[in-house]
């Protein structure tokens, strides 16, 4: 029996590390170089990107089938509104937004955790409509017809412009960085195994129950973030548009195209997401019609989404999160081929061909 | 005096939301489909009246029986072709699926239709009412949807108790594996639930046309009752799936009484204290169907 050896990742973290700063530095200078639209159009990514970040989190890992997202990119940008209103910074809003997504969640989680499946997402669903209901009824925050955030016109345009490109791009960041944190934490093993398979990892003593609380928080406080992003972004909060399903919906499309149960599966998601979304803008709502297909098809006959299907045949992994099993080499003589994903494909003919034929 | 006229609406009001509720229940309690779809489909079954009145001469009636069919033959095709595949890919699947599906139907029916909003009157009857005294008054229409939920659901109970196909679908739905060990196509039966629930939604679309008004996006909201329904009445309890509607539905005419937010609040606040109290509903039966 060899010996074998585990890394964390075929490469160097330091690589992509160094890489991920250059890149967040480039984008970072990018107000200062390009035209506007392009900036707004990295907008409407970034916000996409860390709600899928998000969702993925919750449900990729955590096994928390949410519907009821919206909650939180609402309670976000009211918080915003009404910071606003009170004579604070709209920007200030943002982190503010973290602290009351997190601190609502948790009396949320408290009533769905009792639930689970699709009760559980039916019941994020109605905690939605309801927080929209309440909140539509306090005439200071706008009501049915929404308010404008009081400050940003304070601002010149192109200022105004490039902050709210800097928060995206911070709350996008800060998104992908915690979810990549968490998953190398000794949280991420728990909830890795839960992703693979819920019941065994309680059978080995995991924390489950935990675990999922934790994502649960971290998942709402990041939406809420992002819902302050969005009212800034926007100039002014109406319920029925930050509360409403379609942000969801996105964040649900990004995850399944790109693969879910990944980091960089959202990343690709959202990307192709925004990427359609602009170059079919002429034609309105069809791009919609096209990514809802698409994940419609990908998640039924594609799991794992595109992320899922290259890396089933390729061992090249952007977030190191995983673990790889290495044979030692013997004394003598060559090395022994890693244990690796990319021997996978030889296993599943075998599986094939032992399994019976469905009827 | 108002209270009890309070009370009779919601009930009446009730019947809709049942009608809603039915073809849920039976996607989630045969198959394990949580279809969230269904207020959409619901949507395109009265734009497709809507569409065919004009266009068709026929009596409306004969037009609904068209539509109720034309979904019917929908269902078993969407079962076959989108809930099956993926109710084998995961048993979420089905959920994002058909999240997935309500968007492109939504966006769909935006593009063809705008987002105007359409209604159907069927002359007369659709403002008749029938006078109990000088306060309480009984639509024709919420009686007559009260009475087809009622009927739907009588005729569901019955054909899934007494026939052939309704007590092989409470095999597969009891146990899909011995079924199919018996020689059962589950997946043919599936595709026949999926038709009834279908029709029961068209059902309900067609009410809701005349009952209000449709605009492509009004399907989520009766989705969200229709599924409040069913947990309130109990997952594969038909008649309590009826008291369910009718429990939501006098929620939102009482809460209208007390203030104008309430009545939209209301119903969900019901819905969330069952679900904290009693998860399995008032009426659950042992064996799903």
């Amino acid at each position: 029996m060899a010996e074998v050896q585990v890394t964390r990742s075929q490469h160097s973290g330091l690589v992509v590390g160094g890489l991920g700063i250059i890149l967040v530095a480039v984008l970072a200078v990018l107000p200062f170089l390009v035209v506007e639209g392009f900036t707004n159009f990295l907008v409407n990514l970034f916000i996409l990107l860390a709600l899928a970040s998000m969702w993925n989190l919750l449900a990729g890992y955590g096994g928390l089938v949410s519907v009821g997202q919206q909650a939180y990119i609402g309670l976000g940008a009211y918080t915003v509104l009404f910071l606003a209103q009170h004579g604070l910074n709209a920007f200030v809003g943002v982190p503010a937004a973290v602290v009351v997504g997190a601190v609502l969640a948790i009396p949320a989680a408290w009533f769905l955790f009792r639930l689970s499946g699709g009760y559980f997402a039916i019941a994020t669903w109605v905690l939605a409509v309801v927080a929209a209901i309440v909140i539509t009824g306090i005439p200071s925050l706008g009501a049915g017809t929404g308010a404008s955030v009081p400050g940003l016109l304070n601002y010149s345009a192109i200022s105004l412009g490039a902050e709210t490109y800097w928060a995206s791009l911070a709350v996008a960041v800060v998104a992908v960085l915690a979810t990549y944190l968490l998953l190398r934490s000794r949280l991420g093993l728990v909830l890795t195994a839960v992703r693979d398979n819920e019941v065994a990892a309680r059978s080995v003593g995991g924390k489950v129950g935990r675990a999922k609380l934790i994502v649960y928080l971290v998942s709402s406080a990041g939406c809420a973030a992002v819902g302050a992003v969005i009212a800034i972004s926007q100039l002014d909060v109406q319920a029925v548009n930050v509360f409403n399903i379609q942000w969801t919906a996105y964040m649900i499309f990004a995850v399944l195209i790109g693969g879910m149960g990944t980091i960089e599966g959202p990343l690709i998601g959202a990307t192709i997401f925004i990427v359609l979304q602009q170059t079919l803008s002429q034609f309105n709502g069809w791009y919609l019609v096209l990514v809802g297909g698409l994940a419609m098809v990908v998640a039924i006959w594609i799991r794992g989404g595109i992320w899922g299907f290259w890396a089933s045949r390729s061992s090249f992994r952007i977030f190191s999160v995983g673990y790889f099993l290495h044979a030692q080499p013997p004394e003598d003589g060559p090395a022994p081929p890693g244990i690796g994903p990319s021997q996978r494909p030889d296993r599943r003919k075998w599986l094939r061909r032992l399994r019976p034929r469905p009827s | 005096m108002t209270l009890a006229n309070a009370i009779i609406q919601g009930i009446l009001l009730g019947g809709l939301l049942a009608l809603f509720a039915a073809g849920l229940s039976l996607l989630f309690g045969v198959m394990g489909v949580l279809n969230l779809a269904h207020g959409d489909i619901a949507v395109v079954a009265g734009y497709l009246a809507v569409a065919l009145v004009p266009a068709l001469h026929l009596p409306t009636l004969w037009v609904f029986l068209i539509v109720v069919a034309v979904l019917m033959v929908c269902g078993y095709l969407v079962q076959r072709l989108i809930f099956q595949p993926s109710l084998e890919s995961g048993p979420l699947t089905p959920l994002l699926v058909t999240l997935g599906m309500s968007v492109v139907i939504e966006n769909l029916l935006l593009e063809i239709f705008t987002a105007n909003s359409h209604s159907l009157s069927i002359g007369t009857f659709t403002g008749g009412a029938l006078r109990v005294n000088s306060q309480i008054s009984l639509s024709y229409l919420s009686l007559a949807i009260l009475g087809a939920a009622v009927l739907s659901l009588a005729a569901i109970q019955l054909g899934l108790s007494r026939t052939k196909v309704g007590r092989i679908v409470r095999a597969v739905a009891d146990d899909r594996d011995a079924a199919q060990l018996v020689g059962v196509n589950y997946r043919h039966i599936f595709g026949l639930a999926a038709a009834v629930a279908f029709g029961t939604v068209a059902l309900a679309g067609l009410s809701l046309t005349m009952y209000t008004s449709i605009s492509p996006t009004a399907g989520p909201t009766y989705l969200i009752y229709g599924f409040e329904a069913v947990v309130i009445g109990g997952l594969g309890s038909l008649w309590g799936t009826l008291a369910g509607g009718v429990v939501l539905g006098i929620a939102v005419t009482v809460g209208l009484l007390i203030n104008s937010d309430f009545g939209a609040l209301a119903p969900h606040l019901v819905f969330l204290a069952v679900l904290a109290v009693r998860p399995q509903g008032f009426f659950p039966r042992r064996v799903t169907a």
